[in-house]
């Protein structure tokens, strides 16, 4: 319904389901247009820059992100309660010795508040397949080269929980202030596929 | 339903190919992890599939894989979000076979 499909064989068997759906009276058009605009309304990844800027510029922030993220988030005026439940977000922070990257193997979970859509790699075979097996050559074709000795996690958020990373802070950049520092953060630096 | 399992205990993933939906992926089933936390507890996904009038609820666990158990190769780990009910403690005998390995 967006027009934004970017699968036509795909956007015409969600068609076909939510014409089933309304047809059962299960759903309504107005009842699935409102929870789509819902969804997606502010879902972009300036949210999930914004929670990275803000962790580097104040320590204690930090802290609680990466304690209990959904406890911290209001902090900057976000929330994970945007869909049906509030859904749980553990935030996962690199450092000069550990990189995180995120996937989800079974479907395409994803924390669409804070990033916005997922972009349409994350939901391929090849990317899910393949970065739980070799992310290390994953990483390297996506032109993040990691030194051998970083340890490497791959978080698959195969249930209730959403993950977001903590990129490391670029060097050269004491003393820029969270708007400029959240205009470094790329929505890959936030799913892991990037340094920042 | 308080979690069974602490933070560092290891689990091994139930083996078995279930007849409807499940979240235990296949690459882990089987598999030897260690349980990295508790993250709070929901509705089992298999019996919301299935139309189960009132679901259990069970703890859900962040349970992290070595690469090498996997895959056999690689010195990355891998963390997968498990229902309590995929998961059961790994025998003794088994966790000093693999120290010895």
């Amino acid at each position: 319904m967006s027009g934004a499909h970017t699968s036509v064989p795909v956007a015409a068997r969600v068609r076909r389901l939510e014409e089933r759906l309304i047809g059962a009276g299960v759903v309504t058009q107005e009842q699935l247009d409102a929870s789509l605009a819902a969804m997606l309304q502010g879902a972009s990844p300036v949210n999930g820059a914004r929670i990275a800027a803000r962790a580097w510029s104040d320590e204690g922030f930090r802290q609680r992100l990466l304690a209990d993220a959904n406890a911290a988030l209001p902090e900057v005026g976000l929330s994970m309660a945007g869909g049906i439940q509030e859904q749980r977000l553990k935030v996962v922070e690199n450092t000069a010795t550990t990189h995180h990257v995120l996937v989800c193997t079974l479907c395409s979970c994803y924390p669409v508040g804070l990033l916005g859509p997922s972009p349409s790699w994350y939901k391929s075979e090849a990317y899910r397949s393949r970065v739980v097996r070799e992310p290390r050559a994953v990483l390297a074709e996506f032109g993040l080269e990691l030194p051998d000795d970083t340890a490497i996690t791959v978080w698959d958020s195969s249930a209730e929980s959403r993950y977001m990373v903590l990129p490391r802070r670029p060097g050269g950049t004491a003393g820029w202030s969270e708007a400029e520092l959240a205009a470094l953060v790329t929505r890959e630096g936030l799913i892991g596929t990037a340094a920042v | 339903m308080p979690a069974e399992f602490r933070a560092g205990e290891r689990v091994r993933v139930r083996a078995g190919d279930p007849a409807g939906h499940t979240r235990a992926p296949r690459y882990v089933r089987g598999q030897v992890g260690r349980i990295v936390e508790c993250q709070g507890s929901w509705e089992l996904a298999d019996e919301v599939a299935a139309g189960v009038a009132a679901p259990r609820v069970e703890p859900v666990y962040t349970v992290a894989f070595a690469a090498g158990d996997l895959w056999g190769e690689g010195g990355h780990e891998v963390t997968v979000d498990l229902w309590e009910s995929y998961i059961e403690r790994a025998e003794r005998a088994e966790r000093a076979g693999e120290d010895g390995s």
